[in-house]
């Protein structure tokens, strides 16, 4: 049972299992093992980066393409639910169009950016993408009619999704274990499930044959092609589910924050985060996506107090405060990220599997 | 016995088609300078955006320049270039700011010479950061094209921390120094005196650049690198000490084009590198990936571009130069000149 709903791709070493299996609940239980705003705020960050960050990861780890526009894909989806919930009112059909139509566009672009550099080289990919997100990212700013500009869109989600609205009044008195049941429990469970169903199509996909190719043309592209697979036409496909996906979580993320703007979905700053949180949790293993992005989020929301007491500590010394102020943080992810792709290119996951 | 087919070979000479298409390249940008006059039709404001955009491709091709050499030799991809740029720039505008009283002295030898000093603080400061890069991150990733991007992606944020830490997280706006500043009129357009210096280095860079790399042993070794790397080091050459003299140099060069962007925008941010690299892609793929022609031709292409629209249609500027890439690859996908790799 468990094993089909894997796709038969178990993390296959007791701790990761352990530390997997933890996260799982602890993200299915967030509401009421961590009662709380902020706690729950950063649970449903988690499973949105879980997703976007295991989307990247096909790209990435299965695929070996490196892409900087993954935040532009991101961005796509949720403007996408933002548009139509502002000018088709709220509503779950609302969030349905918008959620569709932003993965077919992202699909649909990843498609054009991908036939134009994968089919000359890999190589391309990275620079093309880097410099259309840019454009894409500058363009949203500027069509501030549209996009409201870099304030950004604040829209209404239905009402069902919003903390005005109560349920289970006569059967449990308004409250299970002592947590409100208000619409802001089901936008949680509504973005929970959402990420579910997406990460588990992924491993889904890349257990696949289709996955098989892809890790397949990673490792080597060349042989691959010799064996008579397309490459470019299984580079292009990647893509272009990686984006739809992305696009995809970008949508529930929309649906959660009920705001978007291009500082929250569309900024450098957040591609970046992906690409340490891939390359912190593993490459190349989706479980890898969510340790990472556990990893990440926990250590964003909160350890940059720690640096903040921290570099108190050390006020008097020359330098070591200002290296260590709660805004040089990116600094020490860089280093970190640095060490982890020479030290440990497999990642948390790789090893607790024990390969490197 | 049969007899010999008949032979009668045609020398007919080559169509103008044919014999226009290598020089095609070269041909675009005096095109696309005609096609900005007739967009604009007004001799004073097409001469304006004309100087201007020359200046800023020549700024663009300095920077660019390292990085698509270092490509061609030795298949390095080397996204923390643009790190090169913020550094260069900070040193350079650090030191123009100490020489105060040259700065602002009305005299243009003076000024210049603060300017030199200020290039030369900033290109020892990068060629010695890119000696410390290639030997801390570049080095341990050779041959590894996913690592490199990811590595040198780390090196660039790490690099522009420390400028912030080391700077502070504000932007700097400075001056430029006095006999570079207004503008001269020439034929009823007005054009900024700091443009034309900044066509002027590019080209002197370009010539130097191109002496070097044809007329010179060392350049003659670079060139047979980038064609076949693994005959010149059978031939004995040190192939490897070469390109740390390249990546050293190229990262001089993008020392340099910091200075002399800082100097055009007259404001510094630890991010400014990062921004640049947008062009300084765009550049490299449609000049062909380790051509220096190439790169050159691309960077007066998309320096030109990016003016004309910017005054036809403000908001389209960024985009219209992705859409001068897509057409540029459409009709050339390995770019406009493709370096020739033995293998």
């Amino acid at each position: 049972m468990i094993r089909s709903v894997l796709s038969g791709d178990l993390p296959r070493s007791v701790p990761l299992t352990l530390i997997l299996g933890g996260i799982l609940i602890c993200l299915a239980l967030a509401p009421f093992l961590f009662p709380g705003v902020r706690t729950v705020d950063t649970a449903a960050r988690i499973c949105i980066f879980i997703v976007l960050v295991a989307s990247y990861d096909l790209l990435l780890g299965y695929g070996g393409i490196v892409s900087f526009a993954h935040t532009m894909f991101f961005g796509i989806g949720a403007y996408g639910v933002a548009l139509t919930s502002t000018h088709m009112g709220r509503g779950f059909d609302a969030i349905a169009i918008g959620s569709l139509a932003g993965a077919t566009l992202a699909a649909a672009l990843a498609l054009l950016i991908g036939l134009f550099s994968l089919r000359v080289r890999a190589i391309f990919f990275a620079m093309i993408t880097l410099a259309v997100a840019s454009a894409v990212a500058v363009l949203v700013s500027q069509l501030s009619g549209l996009t409201g500009g870099e304030d950004g869109l604040t829209f209404k989600t239905p009402r069902a999704l919003g903390p005005a609205f109560k349920f289970g009044q006569e059967m449990f008195d308004g409250r299970l274990f002592g947590v409100k049941l208000n619409g802001k429990l089901l936008a949680y469970y509504f973005v929970f499930i959402g990420a579910s169903v997406l990460f588990l199509v992924m491993l889904r996909v890349v257990n696949s044959p289709f996955g098989r190719v892809l890790q397949a043309i990673r490792e080597n592209d060349f042989r691959a092609e010799s064996i008579g697979y397309r490459v470019v036409y299984y580079r292009v496909a990647a893509t272009c589910l990686s984006a739809a996906i992305a696009a995809l979580a970008g949508s529930l993320y929309a649906v959660w924050l009920r705001y978007v703007g291009p500082d929250t979905v569309l900024s450098m700053e957040l591609m970046i985060d992906i690409l340490l949180m891939v390359v912190i949790g593993g490459m190349g293993t989706l479980y890898g996506a969510m340790i990472g992005a556990t990893l990440f989020v926990l250590a964003q929301n909160y350890l940059q107090n720690l640096m903040g007491a921290a570099s108190g500590l050390v006020a008097d010394l020359p330098i070591l405060p200002e290296l260590l102020s709660a805004d040089r943080w990116l600094l020490w992810l860089g280093v970190l990220f640095i060490l982890s792709v020479y030290f440990f290119p497999t990642g948390v996951v790789g090893r607790l599997r024990g390969t490197r | 016995m049969s007899a010999a087919p008949e032979h009668a070979p045609t020398m007919a000479r080559l169509n103008w088609r044919d014999r226009i298409a290598p020089h095609m390249p070269v041909l675009l940008v005096p095109l696309l300078a005609v096609a900005g006059f007739l967009a604009i039709m007004n001799p004073a404001s097409w001469l304006t955006l004309t100087v201007s955009g020359l200046a800023m491709g020549m700024m663009i091709f300095i920077m660019a320049s390292g990085l698509t050499l270092v490509f061609g030799l030795m298949d390095v991809i080397n996204f923390g270039h643009g790190a090169f740029v913020s550094v260069g720039a900070f040193a350079g505008i650090s030191v123009l700011m100490t020489l105060g009283h040259m700065t602002a002295a009305p005299s243009l030898l003076i000024n210049l010479g603060a300017v030199l000093l200020a290039v030369i603080a900033a290109m020892l400061a990068t060629g010695a950061m890119g000696w410390a890069f290639e030997k801390v991150i570049v080095a341990p990733v050779y041959g590894h094209h996913l690592k490199q991007i990811l590595v040198t992606m780390g090196g660039l944020i790490v690099v522009e921390q420390l400028i912030i830490v080391a700077w502070g997280p504000e932007e700097i706006y400075f001056n430029r120094p006095e006999a570079l500043k207004g503008a001269i009129t020439f034929a009823g357009a007005a054009i900024e005196k700091y443009r034309l210096v900044a066509v002027a280095v590019g080209l002197v860079v370009f010539a130097a650049m191109r002496w070097v790399l044809r007329r010179t042993k060392i350049g003659l070794i670079v060139r047979a690198g980038v064609e076949n790397g693994e005959m010149v080091e059978a031939l004995g050459y040190r192939l490897k000490l070469v390109f740390v003299g390249v990546f050293i140099a190229g990262s001089a060069l993008a020392g340099l084009g910091g200075v002399m962007w800082a100097l055009y925008q007259e404001v510094i941010t630890a991010h400014m590198g990062n921004h640049a690299m947008i062009l300084i892609f765009i550049v490299v793929i449609i000049g062909g990936l380790g051509s220096v022609e190439g790169c050159f031709i691309g960077a007066l292409l998309v320096g030109l571009m990016q003016n004309y629209i910017a005054f036809l249609e403000p908001k389209a500027a960024l985009i219209s130069n992705i859409a001068l890439m897509v057409t540029i690859l459409m009709w050339r996908p390995m770019g406009m000149i493709p370096v020739v790799k033995a293998k």
